[in-house]
């Protein structure tokens, strides 16, 4: 079972938080800082699994990560779940994150957390893997997303339009924190498809 | 209206939106909060109205503010309302919403079942899919109760994209209404075989998890596992599966000795990391559960460990960090094998990755040895010394203890030396384990009485210097070392140097800013220290030093009377009395040192942790009874303020035989230092190079401030530990001296002490004698104290809800089938009752199955065992209605008296567990596990001649495959052997074959005649009465040659339950075949030729003669099953056929035709349905006396009584009706109904079956095959 995904940026701002157990607002908060704080401090080259911290899991709980340019994705994992199969399950939801997104950064992340939300939901559902096949996944996503727009037909035009005159005033927001070593893998494993 | 819509866009423009918001937020670093308050603000209003998109909008929203941490639950009704959009856009976005803040405790999710249902009942696949999405994060055990029936039906949807995630939810619906196990698992099972990937996965993950907290449920889904584990290329799926059978093995040994084959093959082809780790893991877990001994497996772990060596020695940290993992699980059993690695393990511990070096942390436990412990926790006392983060140093700590105490201190061969790194340890800076080491040094002290006097110098010294460790608030738990240390002083008192000064050490002011319970240690040790130190001072000439020590007791105790701590003002004011009282005598000049010191005498001996719970209560003590006539209403309340103190936090008091005189305990002492004197180990104030300063002249000569240099701790700065290391290698080098000059006297060369270190090589564990011998107490344990562990299982695990079983679930009779109070509930009042109707027409299967959806799937057979239970279940409830009048009538309409045991043995089943049944279970997987073959050497060697002599004349072994095809089909006896025939013959079961063969040439007449599946597996000579029952099997070898091997699984026979059919049996056979050779086996053809009374159903549209086309092909080395369904006129007689398989040998630049001759045995036993028969209804059948009778002896059979019946239940489809001693009842009926009774009477070795059948062609056909069984025996 997973118990939470969360991924935050190099500063520690959450950028997406998925739990799988009820926690109060406060303590997903409090996860987040010391989930930040236990993998932040540890060096690039150092392995990805980390034993959990006093608020989440317990001994049976890991805290498999993998840190993207600026942002960190960070399972937390119970003993059912293999840790390189974790590994390339986040690994598969980035790519499919950069397929989706078109070149995903940090901003996609931070506008569409909504976008993020749907496309995690199609890998994993209340903590349990569903989806590992990217393709499967996008094919998805992208039905729905069709939907959606065929549901927001005409009505939804000026809507569009306001939101495209919005973001042109976006010239100060880089749009080069590029992910971009999305392809290198680790080495030594190999996908899991 | 319309315009409405267009001012509702409008507005809509120009509200915020979730990016407007975000960005917002990032423009108001400064004031963000405030930001935040004015855009809930925004939000609540655009709550407030109308327009759904707006709402949505907004829902969307606060999601994100959700996740930045502020409290979202006030608009849980607006995400309700967004939920329940008819468009699937806000749908989602009120889905969303729910799934993160949403929670068992809002109270609005009760007003969401209805709309979740409509949702699930969606046409839109992604209505339904988000909807499934949405309460998978907040299914609550209310919508779980309502809703499961309808996921289950969403478990057969057309849509793959919605069977998975039906199938998924599932398992959050069984943890929260763990009642919905039982009813789901058959489709849950079912799904392990969709012919959806995705769908396939999401089952296997289902049950695994379910499995991994209950794994002995799901043992009997083994064989299934095994068949997806070898057919199965998703590695998602297969490393579930191994996980699974990780923890299924320890249940089983059996199943690990199935499994090590086929994962040893994954491990050496998979390319995959992860799986090849999970292979790795899964082969520890069976080689831990195996006993050790077998040949194989030294082979399996070299294996293991060389892989892991690999995946350590990786430059990747991941696999650096997992191999240490595994290596860790191997050195439970095989420490051995890992401990030739010690090398590459120590180099680890350097790592830079913190992960890591606790990895490797976790196996130095294995690595340590009597020779190098000194060693090895030097080194890690110089990483205490480096390590930065706490957390780390803590785990070096609580390792280093670990390691040194592991196996009761049996590394240790120095415990001054443990004594000096325990008190090394004590000045790490803020470590959360000083009770870690207060508890060792207590324990050490305890119980290595030899170490008493050099510990209660040491914990002096701790107490002078106690300041050290208190200096620093934030060191607060290192202070719990001074707990130990004071206790250690006060009660070995009478080895200190200079008690006087402990004494003082403990009454000092500042001992007054401890925590309470350390305080009140002091102030009772104190008071042990006081005795030691009057009695020391009243043999000495003056009084008055005596005076003085009660004076100083009297100026200081004050102090701790004060204390807010209860505990601590207890003690000290009763000993502050104690102490005037002696004062007082004192100066009338009584002597009273030895009464003082009475308060304090006796030996404390250790008590293991769990002492007190294991000691048995007494037989006939009740402890919940009065022992006095109970109080009165009114008195109870009285007495409440008494239950006040009996509350208090248990005291840290001893028990203690005060009342013990003063002349025994004189003696007492006095025997024991004789003792003491006269054991040459124990450890005296003898001279010795690091005892030094023990020497010092007697106490009350030393100056209290004069510190002994000596002892380590005064010299902060240089680790003491180091002096023992070097005085161990010294001192064992002078052992290795003094042993070699013994044994070469006569060489009179003398070495220089370097050269000598280097020739003598390795010491071996047993050349390490301890420094001083030690006499390691063991802990007390009451006498009769139960060994069983006591499970620490919390009792607030949902998953121990969920520990159902789910064996007997599975339709069929004798087992405990659903319920109807186990039935899901459904909405439909009326559907219910429609089902619980009793019907009149008899014809059950006409009548829609109103209490469970119907099922799609298109396995006709599993739909008829359904039908069957349906059947059964009316039945029943019509028996209850027209009980006693309309028997008979009812029999009619059932279709004949054949059904009547059924319907009777259904009100019982419920409550009575048969023998048989569990029996059967039992038989059922073991027969699957049976296939492991346990062959000796020679009989391997034989095998492997045989198979030769096959190869070389396959024309031959054609010849002689008629012989093999005597095992009987088998009707397995339940249906729940469906599981069972999904199986997969591996290597080992070609082995076994093989060797059955030649076992064949040599017991070849024996074998024709007999066999009733009594297999090579059956070990019936070995087994005693309370063994569980031999493994059973129904494989038979059909016919072999080079090219490919068919076996024959048990015939299952699927009749029409009606039995009105008197022609329309069928028995059903499953053949395996196996590829043997190196090539592609394709269009292969199995025919048989018909004979009058049995023929092969063909597919429709095909001629009488033409053959059954074997629906797959066959790969070398692959092997794969396909069912044949025979239909069979008469049955009273047994059948052969004669038949052959046609196939095409395809190799990379031919073809050949090639062809197997086989014959196919039904055996009448074979057309025999196990089925269950209530006692009554068996006793009227005999009554009836429309049975003919016959009978039959057994004689000299060797087994025990419950074997017999389990085997007669077994390869002949009985079940037990009655059991009564060494006689029983049992019933089976004939696919066309005919009733079959057995009463088998057992004495010494002979067995007679007195039996009863309305055919005596069949009946005596049937008690010939029983007599065969028995007489391979």
């Amino acid at each position: 079972m997973i118990r939470a995904i969360l991924i935050f940026n190099n500063h520690g701002k959450p950028r997406l938080s998925k739990f799988y157990e009820h926690y109060t607002e406060d303590t997903e908060q409090q996860i987040i800082r010391e989930t930040f704080h236990l993998v932040s401090k540890r060096d690039e080259n150092v392995c990805n699994f980390l034993e959990g911290g006093m608020l989440i899991g317990g001994s049976d709980y890991k805290l498999i990560y993998r840190h993207y340019a600026t942002l960190y994705f960070v399972f937390c994992v119970d003993s059912s779940e293999s840790e390189l199969g974790i590994l390339d399950l986040i690994q598969v939801f980035v790519e499919t994150l950069d397929k989706c997104f078109e070149n995903v950064c940090e901003l996609d992340l931070i506008f569409h957390v909504d976008k993020v939300h749907n496309i995690l939901a199609e890998m994993v559902m209340g903590g349990m893997v569903l989806e590992t096949n990217m393709n499967e996944i996008i094919m998805q996503v992208d039905a729905q997303n069709k939907m959606e727009k065929s549901e927001a037909g005409i009505a939804g035009a000026p809507a569009r339009a306001v939101s495209a005159v919005k973001n042109m005033n976006l010239p100060e927001m880089p749009r080069n924190i590029n992910i971009g070593d999305i392809s290198i893998k680790v080495p030594n494993l190999p996908s899991f498809k | 209206m319309a315009l409405k819509i267009v001012k509702g866009s409008i507005d809509r423009m120009f509200d915020k939106n979730l990016q407007d918001l975000v960005r917002g937020i990032r423009n108001h670093k400064e004031d963000e909060a405030k930001y935040i308050s004015t855009c809930i603000d925004e939000i609540k209003q655009e709550l407030k109205q109308d327009n759904i998109a707006v709402k949505a909008n907004a829902v969307c929203k606060l999601t994100y503010l959700q996740m930045l941490g502020y409290d979202v639950s006030w608009a849980a009704f607006n995400i309700v309302e967004v939920m329940s959009s008819s468009k699937f856009t806000y749908k989602r976005i009120g889905y969303l919403a729910a799934s993160q803040c949403f929670h068992e405790s809002t109270d609005v999710i009760m007003l969401t079942t209805n709309q979740i249902r409509k949702d699930l009942s969606s046409p839109n696949q992604y209505d339904t899919g988000v909807a499934l999405t949405g309460l998978s994060c907040f299914v609550t055990p209310d919508l779980a109760r309502d809703l499961a029936n309808d996921i289950m039906t969403l478990m057969s949807h057309t849509k793959p994209y919605i069977r998975k995630k039906a199938v998924l939810i599932m398992y959050k619906v069984f943890l929260k209404y763990p009642e919905s196990l039982r009813p789901a698992f058959p489709r849950l099972k079912e799904k392990l075989e969709d012919p959806d990937p995705g769908v396939q996965s999401a089952a296997v993950n289902v049950i695994c998890e379910l499995a991994r907290r209950n794994p002995k449920n799901y043992l009997s889904l083994a064989p299934l596992f095994f068949k997806l584990m070898t057919s199965s290329t998703n590695n998602w799926v297969l490393i579930k599966i191994i996980k699974l059978f990780g923890a299924l093995t320890p249940l089983e040994p059996r199943l690990g000795k199935k499994l090590i084959e086929p994962l040893t093959n994954l491990i050496h082809s998979t390319s995959a990391m992860s799986l090849l780790y999970e292979c790795v893991n899964t082969v520890i877990a069976v080689l831990i559960s195996l006993s050790s001994g077998m040949p194989n497996h030294s082979a399996s772990i070299q294996l293991c460990v060389q892989k892991l060596r690999i995946l350590i020695e990786d430059s990747d940290q991941n696999l650096k960090y997992l191999g240490l993992l595994a290596m860790s699980k191997i050195l439970k059993t095989h420490p051995k094998s890992v401990q030739s690695h010690k090398d590459l393990i120590l180099q680890c511990l350097d790592d830079k990755d913190e992960s890591i070096r606790l990895r490797a942390l976790d196996l130095l436990y294995g690595m340590v040895s009597k020779k190098n412990l000194m060693e090895i926790v030097k080194k890690l006392m110089l990483h205490v010394d480096k390590a930065e983060g706490t957390t780390y140093r803590d785990e070096l700590l609580t390792k280093i203890i670990d390691i040194c105490s592991q196996s009761n201190y049996q590394y240790i061969t120095n415990f001054e030396w443990y004594i000096s790194i325990l008190v090394e340890l004590t000045r790490l800076e803020g470590t959360r384990h000083g009770h870690l080491i207060a508890s060792q040094m207590l324990d050490v002290a305890i119980r290595v009485k030899a170490i008493r006097i050099f510990a209660v110098a040491q914990m002096a010294t701790l107490l002078d210097n106690a300041h050290l460790l208190t200096g620093n608030m934030q060191r607060n738990g290192i202070c719990e070392v001074l707990y130990a240390a004071a206790w250690i002083c006060g009660e070995f008192s009478e080895h200190l140097e200079n008690p006087m000064q402990t004494l003082e050490a403990m009454l000092r002011p500042k001992v007054a800013t401890l925590p309470g319970h350390i305080q009140a240690v002091y102030v009772q040790n104190a008071a042990k220290l006081f005795s030691t130190v009057l009695k020391s001072q009243e043999g000495s000439t003056e009084g008055t030093a005596a005076q003085e020590t009660s004076q100083l007791m009297i100026d200081r105790l004050p102090l701790f009377v004060q204390s807010a701590n209860l505990e601590v003002q207890e003690r000290a004011s009763c000993i502050l009395q104690l102490v005037k009282y002696i004062q007082k005598l004192q100066q009338k000049e009584v002597e009273v040192a030895e009464e003082v010191s009475a308060l304090f005498a006796g030996e404390l001996n250790p008590v293991a942790p769990k002492a007190q719970k294991k000691v048995p209560v007494p037989e006939g003590l009740d402890l919940d009874a009065w022992i006095n006539e109970p109080p009165s209403e009114s008195e109870s309340e009285d007495e409440q303020p008494k239950a006040i103190f009996a509350k208090e936090e248990p005291k840290h008091s001893r028990s203690r035989h005060t009342e013990v005189d003063e002349k025994e305990l004189a003696r007492r002492r006095e025997a024991r230092k004789q003792e003491q004197a006269n054991n040459p180990f124990y450890i005296k104030a003898s001279p010795s190079s690091q005892k030094v300063y023990q020497e010092s002249p007697g106490v009350e000569h030393i100056p209290v401030v004069q510190i002994d240099l000596t002892v380590p701790l005064k010299v902060p700065g240089l680790p003491m530990s180091d002096q023992y290391l070097k005085l161990e290698e010294e001192r064992r080098q002078k052992e290795r001296a003094d042993k070699k000059k013994k044994e070469k006297k006569k060489r009179k060369e003398k070495r220089s002490g370097r050269g000598r270190r280097h020739d003598s090589g390795p010491e071996s564990e047993e050349d390490i004698t301890p420094a001083h011998m030690v006499d390691i107490v063991t802990e007390e344990m009451p006498e009769n104290a139960l060994p069983s562990d006591d499970d620490d299982k919390d009792p607030n695990d949902p998953h121990k809800a969920l520990d159902i079983d789910l064996d007997n679930l599975v339709e069929s009779a004798g087992r405990r089938p659903l319920a109807d109070s186990e039935k899901l509930p459904v909405r439909s009042h009326r559907a219910a009752k429609v089902a619980k109707s009793p019907v009149e027409d008899g014809d059950a299967e006409n009548t829609p199955p109103s209490q469970e959806p119907k099922k799609k799937s298109s396995k006709e057979k599993r739909e008829k065992k359904k039908d069957k239970d349906r059947d059964r279940k009316k039945s029943k409830e019509e028996k209850k209605k027209k009980k006693h009048k309309h028997e008979e009538k009812e029999e009619d309409l059932l279709g004949g008296e054949a059904d009547e045991p059924v319907v009777q043995s259904e009100d019982t089943t419920e409550v009575v567990a048969l023998p048989t049944s569990t029996n059967a279970e039992v038989s059922d997987l073991d027969f699957w596990l049976s296939n492991a073959p346990v062959p000796s050497n020679t009989q391997e060697a034989a095998t492997v001649a045989a198979t030769a002599e096959a190869d070389s004349v396959p024309e031959a072994t054609s010849g002689t495959a008629p012989d093999s095809d005597h095992d009987e089909p088998k009707n397995s006896e339940l249906e729940e052997t469906k599981s069972s025939k999904h199986k997969k013959k591996k290597q080992k079961k070609e082995k076994e074959e093989k060797e059955k063969k030649k076992k064949k040439k040599h017991h070849h007449h024996h074998r024709h005649h007999s066999d009733g599946g009594a297999d090579e597996s059956v070990q019936n000579g070995t087994v005693e009465d309370e063994e569980p029952l031999p493994p059973m099997s129904n494989y038979c070898l059909l016919a072999e040659n080079s090219y490919i091997k068919m076996m024959m699984e048990d015939a299952d026979e699927v009749c029409d339950i009606q039995g009105n059919l008197q022609d329309g049996s069928q028995v059903v056979v499953s053949v395996i075949f196996e590829n043997k050779c190196d090539s592609l086996l394709k269009s292969m053809e199995f025919n048989v030729l018909d004979s009058l009374n049995s023929k092969l159903q063909r597919p429709e549209g095909s001629g009488p003669h033409d053959g059954f086309t074997v629906p797959f092909q066959l790969p070398p080395g692959v092997s794969n099953e396909a069912r044949l369904v025979f239909t069979v006129q008469s049955i009273v007689m047994p059948q052969k056929m004669k038949g052959t398989l046609t196939f095409i040998v395809k190799n990379e630049d031919s073809s050949i035709h090639e062809k197997l001759d086989f014959k196919l045995h039904f055996t009448c036993t074979s057309y025999l349905i196990t089925t269950p028969c209530y006692s009554d209804a068996f006793a009227k059948l005999l009554e009836s006396g429309d049975l003919k009778c016959s009978s039959v002896r057994l004689e000299e059979v060797n087994m025990p009584f419950h074997h017999l019946l389990a085997r007669i239940c077994f390869h002949h489809h009985f079940s037990v009706v009655e059991r009564i001693d060494s006689c029983a009842s049992m019933y089976s009926r004939s696919i066309q109904g005919h009733h079959v009774c057995l009463l088998v009477k057992t004495s010494g070795q002979t067995v007679s079956i007195d039996a009863k059948c309305d055919e005596p062609t069949l009946l005596g056909n049937v008690l010939d095959e029983i007599k065969q069984t028995f007489s391979q025996c």
